[in-house]
């Protein structure tokens, strides 16, 4: 008989690519309304040893009965035993997550994707443009400039939000701009508190002069949004391929199994979620593509 | 018993009636039989026990959203082409459970499934299929990860393929060089002669199960036949497509006027990626019991076409059938490359014949080489 009809062994359940593993939340943490970061700890203590993440990648968490969605991890990569997830209510399954406490049981399959190329970009001045939840999947760069801070020329955060009180993790930024990086953050709509800028993100590039030879941007954040930042950046000669963007799309699999994730020639949930623009350019202005 | 086991490479004939023998071999060594049968008007692949459950006698004539089964004047066996079924109905089911969750005190577990996967025997694949097969080996066993259920099936299932001598009124596997003859990937590939199968042997699996079929070593007469016949196949190919640097052309053409012309016509209805053998986008469900106590995950057949398989928050990032229809085109014959190293299409013509207003992507792609006039 053929050799693989001998084979009795058969244990796709535990075998199968898509099973997640059960972690616990360990902490909540309100950020905005309707976003929270929920800090993770794998039940089995084998699966925590062995987990690591590079800045960028996400996973996707699972409740029973109710589904999955593709999270980023928030956290710091150096310490990827307390593994952050910062979750913005949007549908079925965030609107779940954000029902539950600390000490519940979460689904969690990963790290997916790839990353922000933080080693590439080593020597250079970062530009880190950053709108809404966005600043989530950026937030581990800014972890690991702080831990290299020596590694990068001129560090450049620039963030946004609708509101104010939609600014995620602002009781950081101090910590960041003590570390010599610049944190501008603007709103699109100021209240009666508000004494910063308003107006949207892109145009916090106005009164930047990157030198193009030596500047990486990594964007993240509405796609509208990072259409702006694009031709800002290229407007001050930024090369094509060091502005970097985190893309999403519908992901069921995070495996390339389901398609959902295609962006022309790539899967998102494989061979991004991070992008160089000279590697999407065609696409990206071509619409609902 | 060696000398009654051909060698591989090798070419046998059977007679007609001994095909049974084989399919009794294969159910006796555990196979279940998938192969071709007659159901409401089509011949589609389903379960069979005897040679009489394949549609002997009975003809399929295709066009552009037309499909009709006729009796032929003749007892050919396999004198037909595809119907609307392929074989990843078999691989990757329309709806699979993946594996199943419990909640319990502390969480939840995994529940394994102990039930082994079914171990079929695909009977009467054709050349666009058994490339089909394989284009989708690419997407769930060759690729980083490895879909188990798929690969389960895969790697028990037995193939006896058919070569086409009689290509359909939407077939232009000629073009796209998967066909009409059957080159790799079967245990045995069957030519239909008009008494006759050639029978050749296409792996150790397939010399052996013909040890319990009556055979004899093909004559130089019928080598010759059957190659004829081959050779006047592919002459008589319904369809052709112009396969010069495809992936360039839709990519450089991803705004052509054509596109909103299709969509004219389009229905949306994903009728063609339901039928093609290698389409594999799915979505994945969660369903459970009405107290919450067990969960499932379970993978079911998608679309491109459907609405919400591009939906993200805030919006469906492709609102339109144009933006739909070029997302399956483009997909097809430019990004499966850049993905896959080959190409999505196997000329199997299935999305011609099956789409209810008749829309056929090889005229759609030469009018947007500006070679056709629609
Ligand atoms: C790589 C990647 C990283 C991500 N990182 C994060 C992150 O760090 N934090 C975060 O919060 N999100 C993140 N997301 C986004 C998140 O995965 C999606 O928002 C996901 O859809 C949430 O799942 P859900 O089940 O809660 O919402 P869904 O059920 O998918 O619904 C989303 C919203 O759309 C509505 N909706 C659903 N279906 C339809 C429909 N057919 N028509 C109209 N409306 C509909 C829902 O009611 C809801 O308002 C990321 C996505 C990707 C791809
Ligand atoms: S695209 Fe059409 S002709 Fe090509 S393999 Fe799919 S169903 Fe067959
Ligand atoms: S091309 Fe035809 S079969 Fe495919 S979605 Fe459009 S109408 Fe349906
Ligand atoms: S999420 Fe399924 S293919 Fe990428």
């Amino acid at each position: 008989m053929n050799s693989t009809l001998a084979k009795g062994h058969w244990s796709p359940a535990t075998g199968h690519p898509m099973v997640p593993q059960p972690a616990v939340i360990t902490h909540v943490q309100p950020e905005a309304h309707g976003v929270m970061t929920y800090t993770l700890g794998f039940r089995d203590p084998a699966v925590g040893e062995a987990y690591r993440f590079h800045p960028g990648q996400f996973n996707m968490l699972y409740l029973p009965g109710i589904g999955e969605a593709a999270i980023s991890i928030s956290s710091d990569p150096a310490e990827p035993a307390a593994l952050r997830h910062t979750v913005r209510i949007a549908g079925n399954v965030t609107q779940a997550i954000s029902r539950m406490e600390a000490g519940g049981v979460i689904g969690v399959r990963g790290p997916y994707g790839n990353s922000w190329p933080v080693d590439r970009a080593v020597g250079n001045d970062l530009i880190i443009v950053a709108g809404g939840i966005g600043l989530a999947p950026l937030r581990p760069v800014i972890y690991h400039v702080l831990r290299h801070r020596a590694d990068y020329g001129k560090v450049t955060i620039l963030n946004g939000a609708r509101l104010p009180a939609d600014l995620l993790y602002p009781q950081e930024y101090d910590d960041w701009r003590s570390h010599d990086i610049e944190v501008v953050v603007t709103v699109d709509r100021a209240d009666e508190t508000w004494k910063g800028r308003v107006g949207v993100v892109p145009i916090l590039f106005y009164a930047l002069r990157p030198d193009p030879k030596r500047t990486t941007v990594f964007t993240c954040g509405p796609e509208i949004m990072m259409h702006f930042v694009v031709y800002e950046a290229l407007a001050r000669r930024v090369p094509k391929d060091r502005i970097y963007l985190s893309l999403e799309r519908n992901m069921k699999c995070a495996v390339a199994f389901c398609g959902r994730c295609q962006y022309g020639p790539t899967f998102l949930c494989k061979d991004g979620p991070v992008l160089s623009y000279d590697r999407i350019e065609p696409f990206f202005t071509v619409e609902e593509f | 018993m060696t000398e009654q086991t051909p060698l591989l490479g090798g070419q046998v004939v059977i007679s007609k009636p001994a095909l049974q023998q084989l399919f009794d071999a294969l159910r006796t060594a555990g196979y279940s039989l998938i192969g071709p049968t007659v159901r409401e008007d089509a011949i589609v692949y389903d379960e069979i026990a005897q040679l009489t459950d394949i549609p002997i006698g009975w003809a399929d004539e295709q066009a552009p959203g037309t499909y009709r089964l006729r009796r032929r004047d003749d007892q050919a066996h396999f004198g037909f082409v595809v119907g609307p079924h392929s074989w990843k109905r078999y691989l990757s089911p329309p709806s699979l459970r993946l594996f199943a969750t419990r909640r319990t005190g502390d969480g939840f577990s995994v529940e394994t499934s102990n039930d082994p996967p079914p171990r079929y025997a695909f009977i009467g694949v054709r050349a666009c299929d058994l490339v089909a097969i394989a284009v989708q080996d690419r997407v769930f066993v060759e690729g980083p990860v490895q879909e188990p259920h798929y690969k389960a099936r895969r790697e028990r299932a037995f193939v006896l393929a058919v070569n086409c001598t009689e290509p359909g009124g939407t077939c232009f596997c000629a073009s796209m060089r998967t066909g009409p003859r059957c080159s790799s990937g079967f245990d045995l590939a069957l030519t239909e002669l008009d008494d006759a199968f050639l029978c050749e042997v296409g792996s150790a699996l397939g010399a052996q199960m013909l040890s319990a079929v009556e055979w004899r070593p093909a004559g130089a007469f019928e080598l010759s036949r059957a190659r004829q016949a081959m050779a006047d196949a592919l002459t008589r190919m319904g369809r052709g497509l112009n396969t010069h640097n495809l992936p360039e052309l839709l990519y450089d053409n991803l705004e052509h006027p054509h596109w909103a012309n299709v969509a004219e016509r389009c229905l949306s209805c994903a009728n063609c990626t339901m039928v093609c053998p290698t389409c594999f986008c799915s979505d994945v469900q969660e369903t459970s019991d009405l107290v919450g106590e067990t969960a499932a995950r379970v993978r079911v057949w998608d679309s491109c076409f459907n609405r919400e398989f591009s939906y993200v928050f805030g919006g469906h990032l492709r609102p339109n059938t144009r933006a739909r229809y070029r997302q399956w085109l483009t997909h097809k014959l430019a990004s499966w490359t850049d993905q896959y190293g080959v190409l999505g299409c196997v000329g199997c013509g299935r999305c011609i014949t099956w789409c209810p207003v008749g829309i056929d992507l090889t005229q759609e792609l030469a009018a947007i080489r500006g070679e056709g006039q629609l």
